[in-house]
C-alpha cells in the first residue's frame, strides 16, 4: 500500500540520516596539526568571503608543497561554511573540535564573539587578524583572544587622525555609516570619545544586515552634508553604499572605509565611478608582485592545485589578508615548536606561540611580504603587536597608497581597552592575571 | 463599505499625510528637501510593486501566496547576467523568458498539481520550499559574486528645478525609467486580465479550483501560463534592481518587503500592488529620514509591516482587494 | 496482532484520565525517558551532546510553543525568532542585573516577559486571520529585532550590541560541560512536554481546537476567542522565551540579535509543518529531523567519497532542503507524525496485511 512504502522510504531516510550524523568525523592523522577554517562561500557575505578564504586555504598548502609542513609536522586543514551566521559558526567549532584544532579564525566579530565564551574552556586559541573584540588587546583578561595586525578602535582612530590632517575638524560633520552589528557598532565608542576630543559631530547611519536598503541612508547623507562618511560595511553592504553614493553624488573623494570595506568586490561593481573612494589598507594593499605570490603560483596554481577559481585572484586585497591571517597562525604555531620542541602542538602551546610572537623585518622578507606588513611583537599585554595602518585609493582599475602608515593612538585607546576588559572579567567572573609574572 | 471602516480608511490616511508633513512643520525641513525624499520614497516604492505584482499575478489566479517570488527574481537576474557575457541583450531577454516559461511548467508538474485544494498554509509552504531550492541552483550554478548588470541604464543623478528650489531637486533617472517601465508592465497586465479570455479565465480559476475546472477550464494550463507570466514580471523586477544593486544573493530579501505592500494594496489587485508599494515606499523613506534619527535609526525594516499591521486592524482585505466574507 | 493495545479496562476515573491511558505507551515513554537521562550521558559522545542533543531539545522546546500556536490554535506566526529574542534577553538582563536569582526562576521570568510580548502582539489576531496574521508577526519580529539592537539598556551597554551570558550555576552547582548541560535542558524540556500535552487534552486545548477549526462557529457556541487566542499566544510565547533564554544561555553562551532573525522563525515553522501540526511528538521530530538534516548533509559526500568545496555542499543544502519540503508537503502533508501513527497502525496489524 503507498502508505508502507512511503512509511519504509522515510524509515530509512531518517535512520540514515541518524547514522551519517552520529559518526563525528574522521580521526585526524596523529602526526598532522590541524587547522581549521570558518569561512562563508555563500550568501550576502560570500563575495568578499571567498578571496578571504582562498588566500588562508593556500598559504596552508603552500607550507605543505613548499617546506613539507611546519617544521616538519603537515597541516591538517579543513573549510567549514558558516554563511556568516553566529550559530553556524559554533556548531562549526563544535564539530571540528574533535579533531583538536590549534586556533581558530572565524572571520565574523559576531562569532568571534560567540566563541569568546567557548574558546579558553576548551584551550583553543582565537586569532582575529583585523577584526574581532577590540577590547582582546587585553591578554591579562582575554587570554585566547589574539587580534593581531590592528582593532576596529585603532582603525577608527586612524582615519580620524587621517581626516585631521586636512583641517582641523573642529565644527565638521563625520557620518558613520555602519552595518548594524557588532562588527559595525565596534568603532562607535571610539569616534564618540574623539568627537568630543576634536570637536566634529558624529552622525551615526546604521544599515541593517544584509545592507541592500541604502537610499535612505543617503538621502540622509545628502541632505546633511557631512564632511567625511566613514564606511563600515562588509559583503554586499559595501558596493551598494558606494553606487547609492554615486546615486545621490556624494564625492567619493570624501568616503572612507575600514579596511573591511576596501577591497575588489566592493568597487568593482561601479568601477570608474567609484574613482576616489578611499579606504584603511592593513599595512597591505592588493600587491601581486611579491615573492610570496610568486611561490603561490609556482607551487600551487601552476600545478592546478590553487583555491581560487581564477588566478587574477592571487594578491587581491581580501587574498592578501587570509592569507596574512594564515601566516600569523603558522608563526604562531612555529613560535611555540621553538619552545616545545617540533611535534603536534596542543592549544596551550600555541598560545604561548601566539602571545609570543616577534616577526622583525627580516622575518618579513623571508616569508615573502615584505612592504606587506609592518613588524611588531605581541606580549601579554597586547594580544594584538600591531596598531598600523595607512590608506589606499581606487583610481577606477586598481588600487595605489595615498599616504604613510599611521599608528593608533594608545594614549587614548588603552584605557578604553582597560575599562572594556575589566567590565567584561566582572561579567563573567575571570580573574585577570598579573602579566608582569608570565613568562 | 459600512461608514465607520470608511471613516477610519480617512483618518489613516489624514494622520499619514499629517506625518508626511510634520517635518516641514516641526523640524525646519524645507520644501525642496521634503520633495526629494517624497520623491525617493515614491521611486523605491515602483521597485517594491514590480515585486508585489508577481505576487498579486499569482495569488489572483492559483490562491498561492508565492513566497518563492523574491527567488524567481534572483534566479532570472542571474541567468540574464550570465547568458549576456555570451550573447547580445535581446537574445538573452528572450532565453531567459524561455527558462522562466520552463521553470513555471516544472513548478506547476511537479509542485501544484499534486498539491491542487490543499489548505492555503501547505501551498505557502510549498512556495518556500521552492524559493530555497531555487536559491541553492542559482549559487551552485552561478555562484555567490555580486555581479554587474549593465542594461545601459544612466547611473548619474539628475538635478532638476534649481532655478526654482535652491541646490535643485535630485533625481534619478534610473528609477525615472524604471517607474516608467513599470507603468507599462501594469498596464500591459491590466489589460490582460479584463480584456482577454485567458485573464478571464484566470480569474475563475481565482474565484474556486474546481468550479473552473468543473466548467472545463484547464487548470493546469492555466497555471502554467500565470507562473510564466509571474516570472515575465519577476524578469523585468530583477533587470530593474539588477541594474540597480547589482546581482547578489541578498536580492531577494528585497521581496519579503513585498508583503506589506500586497497587504495593503489588496491581495488580488493589480493597481492596488502599485499603489500599495508607492505608498509603503513612500512612509518608509519618509519615516528613516526624519522619524529615524529620533529613534537611533534603522527603522524602515519595520516600519511598512507596522504600517501594514496598523492598516489591516480595520480593512484587512487592503484598499482594492475583495472583501473577505466567512462562511460557516 | 502480536502488538495489541486492547484489553485494557479502566476501572477508576483516574486511570481513565491519566497522560498515557495504553500501557504499551506508558512503558515507552517512561523507557525512552529513563534511556535519555540515564543510559545517553555514558552513551554518546561529547560531539553529540554539544552539536545535536542539546540544541535539538532547546529547538524542539521552541517548536513545541509553535505547534500550540499554529497547530492547536491555528494561528499562523512568523515572528517566533522576535520572542525567542525577548526570552534571550530577558534571561540575560535578569542574570546580570540580579546576580542572586535562581536559574531556574531567571528562566520562569523570562518567559513570563516573552508571554506579555507575546500577548500583545497577539492582540491583532482578533480582527486579522491566516496570512495577514502571519504579516503582523513578522513586523513583531522585526520590530523586537531593531529593539535590541538599538535600545542599549537590553545589552547591559554593551559598545557592540553582543551580549555573553554569565556561567550557568543552580543550588551552587556550576553547570559547564555538556553532559550537565544536556541533563539541565532534558529536565525542563521533559517537563514543559508533560504540560504541553496535559494542557491541549484539556479545556483549553479543545477551546484552541476549536478555535483552530471553525472559529465562527466555536464563537457561536460560546468560546470566547479573545481568551482562546490570547491564552495561545501567551503560552506558545512561554515555550518560546524559555527556549530562547535556554539557546542564549545553554547552547550559544553569547548571541547578538542576529541570531533570533527572521531565517530562525521560518526554521521553527519548517519543525513544526514537517513533523506534524497538532502534535506534541510531531514538534520532537520536525525538530529531529531540521537539525540532522544539515549535519547529515553536510557528511553525505564524505562518506561517500566525493570531495566537494563547502560552497557546493552549502549550496546542495539549500537544494536538497527546499526539495524535501516540498516532497513532505506532497506525501505526507499532516507529517511525521502522521507516518507515525500510520506505523503504529501497521503494528497493529502485524504480521498481517490488513
Amino acid at each position: 500500500m503507498k502508505n508502507g512504502s512511503r512509511i519504509k522510504a522515510a524509515a530509512l531516510a531518517l535512520a540514515a540520516a541518524g547514522a551519517l550524523a552520529w559518526a563525528a568525523g574522521a580521526m585526524a592523522q596523529a602526526k598532522e596539526i590541524f587547522i581549521p577554517a570558518l569561512v562563508y562561500r555563500t550568501g550576502p557575505y560570500a563575495p568578499n568571503g571567498v578571496p578571504w578564504a582562498d588566500g588562508f586555504i593556500d598559504y596552508l598548502k603552500l607550507v605543505n608543497a613548499r617546506d613539507g609542513g611546519i617544521n616538519g609536522v603537515k597541516i591538517a586543514f579543513e573549510e567549514c561554511e558558516t554563511g556568516y551566521a553566529t550559530d553556524r559558526g559554533v556548531e562549526c567549532y563544535e564539530r571540528l573540535k574533535s579533531k583538536h584544532p590549534v586556533a581558530f579564525s572565524p572571520l565574523s566579530t559576531g562569532i568571534t564573539y560567540a566563541l569568546t565564551e567557548k574558546a579558553p574552556g576548551d584551550h583553543i586559541v582565537l586569532i582575529t587578524a583585523g577584526y574581532g573584540r577590540a577590547d582582546s588587546v587585553d591578554g591579562a583578561v582575554f587570554r585566547w583572544n589574539f587580534p593581531m595586525m590592528g582593532t576596529y578602535w585603532d582603525g577608527a582612530d586612524i582615519l580620524v587622525q587621517h581626516v585631521k590632517k586636512k583641517g582641523s575638524l573642529k565644527g565638521k560633520k563625520i557620518a558613520l555609516v555602519y552595518h548594524d552589528s557588532p562588527y559595525g557598532k565596534e568603532p562607535i565608542p571610539v569616534l564618540e570619545a574623539l568627537a568630543k576630543k576634536e570637536g566634529f559631530h558624529l552622525m551615526l547611519l546604521p544599515v541593517t544586515h544584509p545592507g541592500v536598503e541604502q537610499k535612505a541612508t543617503w538621502l540622509q547623507i545628502r541632505q546633511q552634508r557631512p564632511d567625511y562618511v566613514f564606511l563600515w560595511g562588509w559583503g554586499v553592504m559595501n558596493s551598494t553604499a558606494i553606487k547609492e553614493a554615486i546615486a545621490v553624488a556624494y564625492p567619493r573623494l570624501q568616503m572612507y572605509g575600514v579596511w573591511w570595506s576596501g577591497a575588489e568586490p566592493d568597487v568593482l561593481p561601479a568601477e570608474q565611478a567609484a574613482r576616489g573612494y578611499n579606504a584603511l589598507a592593513l599595512a597591505h594593499s592588493a600587491e601581486n608582485d611579491k615573492p610570496i605570490h610568486k611561490e603561490m603560483m609556482k607551487y600551487l596554481y601552476d600545478k592546478g592545485q590553487g583555491t581560487a577559481a581564477d588566478k587574477k585572484e592571487v594578491g587581491q586585497v581580501l587574498y592578501n589578508r587570509g592569507m596574512l591571517s594564515a601566516i600569523l597562525t603558522v608563526e604562531s604555531i612555529r613560535t611555540a615548536m621553538k619552545k616545545y620542541g617540533n611535534g603536534v602542538m596542543t592549544g596551550d602551546q600555541v598560545r604561548w606561540g601566539a602571545e609570543h610572537l616577534n616577526i622583525d623585518a627580516s622575518r618579513i622578507r623571508q616569508l615573502g611580504v615584505d612592504g606587506m606588513m609592518v613588524p611588531f611583537h605581541t606580549s601579554c599585554m597586547d594580544h594584538g603587536g600591531a596598531h598600523s595602518a595607512r590608506i589606499h585609493t581606487w583610481d577606477g582599475s586598481s588600487w595605489s597608497y595615498t599616504s604613510d602608515m599611521y599608528t593608533a593612538d594608545y594614549k587614548l585607546l588603552r584605557p578604553m581597552v582597560e575599562e572594556s576588559a575589566m567590565k567584561y572579567a566582572k561579567e563573567k567572573g575571570i580573574q585577570p592575571v598579573d602579566c608582569s609574572k608570565e613568562k | 463599505m459600512s461608514a465607520s471602516a470608511r471613516n477610519l480608511t480617512i483618518a489613516f490616511f489624514a494622520l499619514l499625510a499629517a506625518g508626511a508633513v510634520s517635518p516641514m512643520l516641526f523640524q525646519g525641513v524645507r520644501f525642496p528637501q521634503w520633495l526629494e525624499i517624497v520623491i525617493g520614497g515614491l521611486m523605491s516604492g515602483v521597485l517594491y510593486s514590480l515585486v508585489a505584482l508577481g505576487l498579486v499575478l499569482i495569488f489572483k489566479a492559483s490562491g498561492v501566496f508565492n513566497f518563492a517570488q523574491g527567488a524567481m527574481v534572483l534566479f532570472a537576474a542571474l541567468a540574464l547576467v550570465k547568458l549576456m557575457a555570451h550573447m547580445p541583450f535581446a537574445v538573452a531577454l528572450a532565453l531567459v523568458l524561455a527558462l522562466m516559461v520552463a521553470l513555471a511548467w516544472l513548478v506547476e508538474r511537479l509542485v501544484l498539481r499534486p498539491l491542487v485544494n490543499q489548505e492555503g498554509i501547505v501551498l505557502f509552504m510549498a512556495t518556500l520550499g521552492i524559493a530555497y531550492f531555487l536559491n541553492g541552483l542559482g549559487q551552485f550554478v552561478w555562484g555567490a559574486d555580486v555581479y554587474t548588470l549593465d542594461v545601459g541604464m544612466p547611473k548619474e543623478p539628475k538635478i532638476i528645478l534649481d532655478k526654482f528650489f535652491e541646490g535643485g531637486i535630485l533625481v534619478s533617472s534610473e528609477d525615472v525609467i524604471a517607474a516608467i517601465i513599470a507603468g507599462l508592465l501594469v498596464a500591459a497586465l491590466a489589460f490582460f486580465f479584463q480584456r482577454t479570455s485567458t485573464g478571464r479565465a484566470l480569474r475563475a480559476v481565482a474565484d474556486d479550483h474546481q468550479a473552473a475546472q468543473s466548467i472545463g477550464i484547464p487548470l493546469n494550463r492555466i497555471w502554467v501560463i500565470v507562473w510564466s507570466v509571474a516570472g515575465l514580471v519577476a524578469l523585468v523586477a530583477g533587470v530593474v534592481w539588477g541594474s540597480k544593486l547589482g546581482v547578489q544573493f541578498s536580492l531577494q530579501l528585497i521581496a519579503l518587503k513585498a508583503l506589506p505592500v500586497v497587504i495593503l494594496g489588496g491581495f488580488t489587485s493589480i493597481p492596488g500592488a502599485i499603489v500599495g508599494g508607492l505608498l509603503i515606499g513612500l512612509g518608509e523613506k519618509l519615516s528613516e529620514v526624519y522619524l529615524g534619527p529620533l529613534l537611533g535609526g534603522g527603522i524602515e525594516n519595520w516600519f511598512a509591516y507596522v504600517l501594514a499591521l496598523v492598516f489591516l486592524l480595520f480593512r484587512p482585505e487592503g484598499l482594492f482587494g475583495e472583501k473577505i466574507i466567512d462562511r460557516v | 496482532m502480536i502488538y495489541r493495545e486492547t484489553g485494557q479496562f479502566k476501572t477508576t476515573y483516574a486511570s481513565d484520565q491519566q497522560l498515557f491511558p495504553i500501557l504499551q505507551d506508558r512503558v515507552f515513554v517512561i523507557g525512552f525517558l529513563a534511556f535519555a537521562f540515564v543510559a545517553v550521558p555514558f552513551l554518546a559522545s561529547d560531539y553529540l551532546f554539544r552539536a545535536i542533543l542539546t540544541p535539538f531539545l532547546i529547538l524542539s522546546l521552541a517548536a513545541l510553543g509553535l505547534n500550540i500556536l499554529v497547530g492547536y490554535c491555528g494561528q499562523l506566526s512568523l515572528g517566533t525568532g522576535g520572542f525567542m529574542a525577548v526570552g534571550a534577553y530577558a534571561a540575560y538582563n535578569l542574570a546580570v542585573r540580579i546576580p542572586s536569582l535562581n536559574l531556574i526562576v531567571v528562566f520562569v521570568l523570562a518567559g513570563l516577559c516573552a508571554t506579555v510580548v507575546g500577548a500583545l502582539f497577539g492582540i491583532p489576531s482578533l480582527r486579522i486571520k491566516g496570512f495577514y496574521l502571519a504579516v503582523t508577526t513578522l513586523a513583531a519580529q522585526f520590530f523586537l529585532d531593531w529593539l535590541f539592537s538599538r535600545v542599549g539598556w537590553f545589552t547591559n551597554d554593551s559598545s557592540s550590541g553582543s551580549v555573553a551570558a554569565p556561567p550557568l550555576a543552580i543550588f551552587g552547582h556550576p553547570i559547564q560541560g555538556p553532559v550537565e548541560k544536556y541533563l539541565f535542558v532534558l529536565s525542563i524540556v521533559s517537563v514543559f512536554a508533560l504540560l504541553a500535552k496535559n494542557l491541549t487534552r484539556g479545556a483549553i486545548g479543545r477551546t484552541w481546537m476549536a478555535t483552530r477549526d471553525m472559529d465562527v462557529a466555536a464563537e457561536v457556541i460560546g468560546i470566547r476567542p479573545l481568551y482562546a487566542k490570547l491564552t495561545a499566544f501567551a503560552v506558545s510565547s512561554f515555550y518560546v522565551g524559555v527556549a530562547g533564554a535556554l539557546w542564549g544561555f545553554v547552547y550559544l553562551g553569547g548571541w547578538e540579535p542576529l541570531a533570533f532573525d527572521v531565517n530562525r522563525s521560518f526554521e521553527l515553522l519548517f519543525m513544526v509543518i514537517i513533523g506534524g501540526l497538532g502534535s506534541i511528538l510531531g514538534s520532537f521530530l520536525g525538530a529531529a529531523f531540521i537539525v540532522i538534516l544539515p549535519i547529515a548533509l553536510n557528511r553525505l559526500p564524505a562518506a561517500l567519497g566525493i570531495p566537494l568545496s563547502t560552497a557546493t555542499v552549502s549550496e546542495l543544502e539549500l537544494m536538497v532542503f527546499g526539495g524535501l519540503i516540498v516532497f513532505f508537503l506532497i506525501a505526507e502533508p499532516r507529517g511525521l507524525a502522521r507516518l507515525w501513527a500510520v506505523g503504529k497502525e501497521k503494528l497493529r496489524l502485524w504480521p498481517f496485511p490488513h
